[in-house]
C-alpha cells in the first residue's frame, strides 16, 4: 500500500540520528505502553499455558505429548499442512499469473474475490464447503469426514496467502528479460522456469510459509468438516479442543506447547526468507 | 505484453479459474441457494429469534471493544517499531506477529489457564467476584489477542515509506509532538490505519476458535454469531445455520468491498 508516492525517498541515516535526542521521552512512553499491552494480552497467557504444560514435570509433559492419539493428530496436521502449502503455492502462482499477465472479462471481480477467505468467518468457510462437498452435495460427491476434506478446508482459508504474496512481485517484474529470452529462442515454459520462477521464489516461499503456519493452527473451518475421527481426520487443534472439553487441561496445554514451538519456528523461517528476499531486491 | 503462447496462457487461465470455482465460488453459490431456498421470510425469522439477535449484538460488542483498543495499540506500536531506535525491536516485532501464527484454540486455552478456575489469577479473581472465563470479558480478551497484529502490520510499512522529513520540518517550525502527529503523521498513515481496522473488524466478527474455548456457550449471553452457526449446525438445524452464515457473509462482503475500495485509495495505480 503506497500511500504517498509523491513524498521524497526515506531520509539518510544522518537525518534520523539527528532527531534521536528529541524523541527520547515519547519513545520511552511508547515502548512502555506497547510492552505492557503485549505482556498482559499475549505473554502472560502464554506463560500460564507453558507453566500448565509442565505442571506435572517433564515426564508428564512427555507422556501427554507422546500419547498415540496426540502423535497421530500432530503427524496428520503437519503432513496435511505441508501438502496444503505446496498446492497453495502452485495455485497461487497460477492465479497471480492469470490476474497480472492475462486479460479477460471479470478479471477485477476475480481479483476482489481472492480476499474472500480472509473476510469470511472460518466457521462459515467450513459450512460453505460442506454445502458442495458434504452429505447433501448437489453433485453427489461426499467428501465430509475424510482427510481430503480437511485439506480442502485448509486450501480454502489459505488461498489469499499464495496469490497475494506473488502478485505484487509479478506486477513489478519487468518483462524485458522474458522478451529477450524469448527472442533468443527460449520456449514459454523455459522462460518461466529460468527467468520468472527465480524472481518469484522468495515471494512463493514466504506465501507458502504463511499458509503452512495458518494451516497448522486452523480450527474453525475444520471442526465441522473433519468429523474429528481419531487416528484419521483429527488435527491437533481439534484434539486440543477435545482435551479441554474432557477436562484434561494438562494434556491440552502440552500439545499446545508443541504447536506453539512450530509457530515460533515458522516465524523464524519467515524472517529468514524475508531477509533472503530483500537481499535479492536491488532497488 | 507477455511471452506465453496463447495455448499456454489459456490453459493456465482455465486451471486458475477452475481451482477458484471449485474451491470458492461454486460452494458459496450452493450455500446461498440453500439459504434462500425456503424463502426470504424464513431466513428473516431465523435471524431475528431472540438467540440470534443477542448473538448479533454480542458479536458487534466484541468488535466494538477490541478494534478501537487494537487500533490505538497498533499505531503506537508501529511508531515504536519504525521511528524509535530501541534495542530488541526485532523481539517486539516477533511478539506482535505471534498471534498470527498461534492456533486460535491455543489462544483460548492460554486465557483459560490464566483467568480460569484453576488458572494463575483464577482464585484471586473469583474472590473479588470477577468472572472472566465463560463470560464476556474473556471473549473480549480473546478477540483482542487474535486481532492484535493487523493495524501494526498495515501501518508500519506506510510509516517506513513516508520517512520522517516532514515530521522533522514540523518539529523545527515549533510544532509540539501531538501537533506533528495529528497534522503530519496521522493524515499520511490514514489509509493504512483504515485498512488495518477493516481487517481487524472482519477477524473480530468472524473469530471462532479462541472465543469458543472461553465462551462457555450460554445461550443468549455468551454466544456470538459464529458460535450460533456451529451450534445450529451441530443440532441439525441446517437452514438456521445457513441463515446465520448468510448474515455473517453479508458482513464479510461489506468488509471485502471496504478492502477493495481502500486498496484503490491507498494505491495510486
Amino acid at each position: 500500500m503506497a500511500t504517498s508516492a509523491a513524498t521524497a525517498p526515506a531520509p539518510p541515516a544522518r537525518a534520523r540520528a539527528g532527531r534521536r535526542a528529541g524523541t527520547r521521552g515519547l519513545t520511552g512512553l511508547g515502548v512502555g505502553v506497547v510492552t505492557l499491552w503485549l505482556s498482559v494480552i499475549v505473554l502472560l497467557p502464554l506463560a500460564a499455558l507453558t507453566a500448565k504444560a509442565f505442571d506435572g514435570g517433564v515426564d508428564e509433559f512427555w507422556t501427554a505429548v507422546s500419547s498415540r492419539q496426540a502423535v497421530s493428530a500432530l503427524k496428520f496436521t503437519i503432513g496435511v499442512s505441508v501438502i496444503v502449502a505446496v498446492v497453495n503455492a502452485v495455485a497461487g502462482v497460477a492465479i497471480a499469473w492469470t490476474l497480472v499477465r492475462d486479460d479477460f472479462r471479470g478479471r477485477r471481480l476475480v481479483n476482489a474475490v481472492i480476499d474472500l477467505p480472509f473476510a469470511l468467518p472460518t466457521i462459515v468457510a467450513g459450512i460453505t464447503l460442506l454445502a458442495l462437498w458434504g452429505p447433501r452435495s448437489p453433485i453427489g460427491v461426499n467428501l465430509a469426514f475424510t482427510q481430503v476434506s480437511v485439506a480442502m478446508a485448509l486450501l480454502f482459508v489459505t488461498l489469499p496467502f499464495g496469490v497475494r504474496a506473488v502478485q505484487p512481485v509479478l506486477i513489478e517484474l519487468d518483462t524485458e528479460m522474458e522478451e529477450a529470452a524469448a527472442s533468443l529462442g527460449a520456449s514459454g515454459p523455459r522462460v518461466f522456469r529460468s527467468i520468472v520462477l527465480p524472481n518469484l521464489m522468495p515471494a512463493i516461499l514466504s506465501g507458502a510459509a504463511l499458509a503452512f503456519a495458518r494451516a497448522v493452527g486452523e480450527f474453525g473451518s475444520i471442526v465441522l468438516i473433519s468429523g474429528n475421527k481419531p487416528f484419521d481426520t483429527q488435527v491437533s487443534s481439534v484434539f486440543i479442543f477435545k482435551q479441554i472439553e474432557s477436562d484434561n487441561p494438562v494434556g491440552a496445554a502440552a500439545v499446545s506447547v508443541v504447536l506453539l514451538l512450530v509457530s515460533l519456528l515458522m516465524l523464524v523461517a519467515l524472517r529468514v526468507i524475508e531477509s533472503w528476499g530483500s537481499r535479492h531486491d536491488h532497488r | 505484453m507477455t511471452t506465453a503462447s496463447p495455448v499456454g496462457r489459456l490453459s493456465v487461465r482455465v486451471l486458475a479459474l477452475g481451482y477458484l470455482a471449485l474451491l470458492l465460488l461454486v460452494p458459496i453459490g450452493v450455500v446461498l441457494y440453500r439459504t434462500f431456498e425456503p424463502g426470504l421470510g424464513e431466513v428473516w425469522d431465523s435471524i431475528t429469534t431472540p438467540a440470534a439477535v443477542s448473538a448479533f449484538w454480542l458479536t458487534i460488542e466484541l468488535a466494538a471493544i477490541a478494534v478501537p483498543l487494537n487500533t490505538i495499540f497498533g499505531i503506537v506500536a508501529a511508531l515504536v517499531l519504525v521511528r524509535s531506535r530501541v534495542r530488541g525491536k526485532w523481539l517486539l516485532q516477533a511478539f506482535i506477529d505471534l498471534p498470527f501464527a498461534i492456533s486460535p484454540v491455543v489462544i483460548g486455552l492460554a486465557l483459560f489457564l490464566l483467568y480460569g478456575r484453576q488458572g494463575w489469577l483464577g482464585p484471586t479473581l473469583t474472590d473479588a467476584g470477577i468472572q472472566i472465563i465463560f463470560s464476556v470479558p474473556g471473549m473480549v480478551l480473546a478477540t483482542i489477542f487474535v486481532c492484535l497484529p493487523f493495524v501494526v502490520r498495515e501501518v508500519a510499512p506506510v510509516l517506513r515509506e513516508i520517512g520522517d522529513e516532514q515530521e522533522q520540518a514540523a518539529a523545527t517550525l515549533g510544532a509540539s509532538r501531538w501537533q506533528t502527529f495529528r497534522r503530519i503523521t496521522l493524515p499520511a498513515i490514514r489509509w493504512g490505519v483504515a485498512y488495518g481496522v477493516v481487517l481487524s473488524t472482519a477477524r473480530a466478527i468472524g473469530e471462532f476458535g479462541a472465543v469458543s474455548v472461553v465462551s462457555g456457550k450460554i445461550s443468549g449471553e455468551t454466544v456470538t454469531l459464529p458460535l450460533l452457526v456451529e451450534n445450529r449446525y451441530s443440532n441439525f438445524d441446517l437452514s438456521g445455520a445457513y441463515a446465520a452464515s448468510a448474515l455473517l457473509a453479508v458482513i464479510a462482503l461489506a468488509t471485502l468491498l471496504a478492502m477493495t475500495l481502500l486498496q484503490r485509495k491507498g494505491d495510486p495505480r
